[in-house]
C-alpha cells in the first residue's frame, strides 16, 4: 500500500512540479528561472502592458465565448436531427462527424486553410484572420457538442414529444419545452467542452489564421520560440489558475449530477 | 421540425469536413505549371518516397527518415505512457482509495493545460541555466545539456501524453466487475495469474484507445520537438507546417497530410484489430 501510494505520490510530482516552478518563478523578480531574486509582480505588470499579448487575450476570449455560443446552437440542433434520421443515414453523418475527433489536429487545420484560401480566392475578397479562425473553432466544436448531447437524447423517451404535438403544442414549443430541458446537462456539458478546447487551441488556429491576427496559444509559441521569457511564465500562472477553476466547476457539477442520476 | 435540423446539418458537414479533406487529396494528387495550368501528378508521393536519392536503401531516404523518426519517437512515447501510466490507472482503481475524485482530478486536469504551456515549462527547467542544472551543480553533479536534444523531445513527449494514457485505462479497469475477479480467485488463480489473464485482457479496450489518444497526436505533434528539440529537430507535422507555411508547396504539403491520414488509418486498423482478439482471448464475447 505505501509502496503505491508513493509510486502515485511520484507521478503526480513529476505531473506538476514543472508547473509549479513555473508558477514560482513568475513572481522572481530577476528574469533567472532558477536563482530566486525576491518576489516581484514585475512580470505582471509587463504583461498587462504587453499591448500584443493583450490583443492575444481578447481573441482568445472573444473567440471562446463566440464559437461556444455558435457551435452549442448548431450541435444542439444537429443532435436532435441525426437523432431523427433513418439508422444508415444516422451511421454515416455519425461517422463523418467524430472524424474531426479522430484526425490529427494538423490535418484539420491544413484542410480548413485549404477551403478558407480556395473561398477566398473563389470570390476574390476576404483575408484569413478573425473570422477564419472564429468559424474554424465553432467547427472544430461542433463535434464535441454533438458527442455530448447525443446520449442525452437517446436516453429520452421519443413519445414525450410526440406527446407534446398530440396536446397540441407546436413543434417549436416542444422542442424548447419538451426536448431541451430532457437534453439541457448534455448541452451545458458540451458548450463547456468547447470553450476550453477553444481557449486551448494551437494547431487548428495556426494554420487557420493571417498575419495579426493571433490567440493566446499562437503568442505563446512565437514567444517561447526565441526562448525563456517570464512574461510567458506569468501569463502561464493565470491561464493555468482560470482552467483549474473551470475545470473543478465542471468536475463538482459532475459529481452533482452523478449523485442525483443515482438517488 | 425535428426532422429538418438534419439536412442542414449534412449541408454542413459536406461544406465544411468532406470538402476540406477533399481539397487535400485534390492538392496531393495534382500540379500547376508555369503556364497557371493544373494537371494530375503522383510526384509528390514519388517525392516523399524517393526524395533527391534514389540510390539510397529505403528507409534513410530524406522524407522517409522524417516518417521513420516521427513513428519511432511517437512508439517510444506510447510504450513508455503505458508502463508509466498503466501501474496509476492499477492502483487508482482499486480499492484503498477512499477520495478517487480528488486523485482522478489530479489526473484529469493537465490533460487541459495548455500544451504550450507545459512544454514551455520544461524548456525553462532544462535550460543552461535552469533549476535543474542549478540542482545538480549544488550537488556537486556534472551539468546536463539536454535541452535541444533527443531526450528533452521524448521527455516533454511523455510529460505532455501521460494522462491521456491513464484515463481510459483507469475507465476500463473501474468498469470492470470485481467479482469475476473473486470467481477467478476462488477457482484457484494466484494474483499475477489473475492479472494476466483476466484483469489485463478486461482492461485492454482502455489500453487500445490509451494507445490511440497517444500514438497519432505523438506522431503528428510539432511543438514539442519545435520547442524541446531546437529548430533542427524534424517530424512529420514539422515537414508539414515547413511546406505549407514557409515553402509554400502545398501540393507536397498535402501529400505528406494524405500520408499521415493513411497511416492513421493503418494504426487504427491494427489496434482494432488487436483489442478484438484480445477481448475475445479474454472471453469477453457479447
Amino acid at each position: 500500500m505505501i509502496a503505491k501510494k508513493l509510486y502515485l505520490a511520484l507521478i503526480v510530482f513529476f505531473l506538476y512540479a514543472p508547473i509549479l516552478v513555473l508558477m514560482v518563478f513568475s513572481f522572481n523578480y530577476s528574469r533567472s528561472q532558477a536563482h530566486w531574486a525576491g518576489f516581484s509582480l514585475r512580470w505582471y505588470r509587463e504583461l498587462f502592458n504587453d499591448d500584443q499579448i493583450m490583443r492575444a487575450v481578447r481573441n482568445t476570449v472573444l473567440i471562446g465565448i463566440f464559437s461556444t455560443v455558435a457551435a452549442t446552437a448548431i450541435g444542439a440542433a444537429a443532435a436532435v436531427g441525426i437523432s431523427k434520421m433513418g439508422r444508415r443515414f444516422k451511421g454515416i453523418v455519425m461517422g463523418v462527424t467524430q472524424l474531426p475527433v479522430m484526425m490529427p489536429d494538423i490535418v484539420t487545420g491544413i484542410s480548413l486553410r485549404l477551403l478558407f484560401i480556395f473561398v477566398i480566392r473563389f470570390i476574390g475578397a476576404g483575408n484569413l484572420g478573425f473570422g477564419t479562425l472564429l468559424l474554424s473553432h465553432i467547427i472544430f466544436n461542433v463535434p464535441y457538442v454533438i458527442l455530448s448531447v447525443m446520449p442525452k437524447l437517446q436516453q429520452m423517451d421519443g413519445n414525450l414529444y410526440e406527446a407534446a404535438l398530440d396536446l397540441g403544442s407546436t413543434p417549436f414549443g416542444a422542442f424548447h419545452k419538451v426536448i431541451l430541458p430532457e437534453v439541457w446537462p448534455g448541452v451545458v456539458t458540451g458548450a463547456l467542452l468547447a470553450f476550453t478546447l477553444s481557449v486551448d487551441d494551437f494547431m487548428v488556429s495556426f494554420f487557420t489564421t493571417g498575419s495579426g491576427v493571433e490567440n493566446l496559444s499562437i503568442q505563446i509559441f512565437s514567444m517561447a520560440r526565441r526562448g525563456v521569457n517570464p512574461r510567458i511564465n506569468a501569463l502561464s500562472t493565470l491561464i493555468f489558475i482560470v482552467i483549474m477553476v473551470l475545470l473543478f466547476l465542471v468536475h463538482k457539477r459532475d459529481q452533482r449530477l452523478a449523485r442525483d442520476n443515482s438517488a | 421540425m425535428k426532422r429538418l435540423f438534419g439536412y442542414p446539418y449534412g449541408l454542413w458537414l459536406t461544406i465544411f469536413v468532406v470538402l476540406p479533406l477533399g481539397l487535400i487529396g485534390y492538392y496531393s494528387i495534382t500540379a500547376t505549371d508555369a503556364a497557371g495550368n493544373t494537371y494530375f501528378t503522383l510526384r509528390h508521393f514519388h517525392m516523399f518516397f524517393e526524395a533527391s536519392f534514389p540510390g539510397q536503401p529505403f528507409f534513410s531516404r530524406l522524407y522517409v527518415n522524417v516518417a521513420v523518426r516521427s513513428l519511432r519517437l511517437a512508439l517510444m512515447t506510447t510504450v513508455i505512457t503505458f508502463i508509466l501510466g498503466y501501474p496509476v490507472a492499477y492502483i487508482m482503481a482499486g480499492k484503498g482509495f477512499s477520495d478517487k475524485s480528488v486523485l482522478l482530478f489530479l489526473f484529469i486536469a493537465p490533460m487541459w493545460m495548455n500544451f504550450l504551456v507545459r512544454t514551455y515549462a520544461w524548456l525553462a527547467i532544462l535550460s543552461r541555466n535552469g533549476i535543474l542544472n542549478t540542482f545538480l551543480a549544488w550537488l556537486g553533479l556534472p551539468i546536463l545539456d539536454i535541452l535541444f536534444t533527443d531526450s528533452a523531445v521524448l521527455l516533454g513527449m511523455v510529460y505532455n501524453f501521460l494522462p491521456f494514457m491513464v484515463l481510459p485505462i483507469y475507465t476500463a479497469l473501474k468498469k470492470m466487475d470485481p467479482r469475476i475477479i473473486e470467481a477467478a480467485q476462488d477457482l484457484g488463480a494466484n494474483s499475477p495469474r489473475v492479472f494476466i489473464r483476466v484483469v489485463f485482457p478486461l482492461s485492454m479496450p482502455g489500453v487500445v484507445s490509451g494507445i490511440t489518444m497517444v500514438f497519432m497526436p505523438a506522431a503528428a505533434t510539432f511543438i514539442i520537438p519545435n520547442l524541446l528539440g531546437g529548430g533542427q529537430y524534424f517530424l512529420l507535422g514539422n515537414l508539414v507546417e515547413q511546406q505549407f507555411l514557409r515553402v509554400g508547396n502545398w501540393n507536397f504539403g498535402a501529400a505528406i497530410a494524405v500520408i499521415m491520414i493513411g497511416l492513421m488509418l493503418v494504426s487504427t486498423f491494427i489496434l482494432s484489430w488487436f483489442g478484438r482478439a484480445e477481448a475475445k482471448e479474454g472471453g469477453m464475447k457479447e
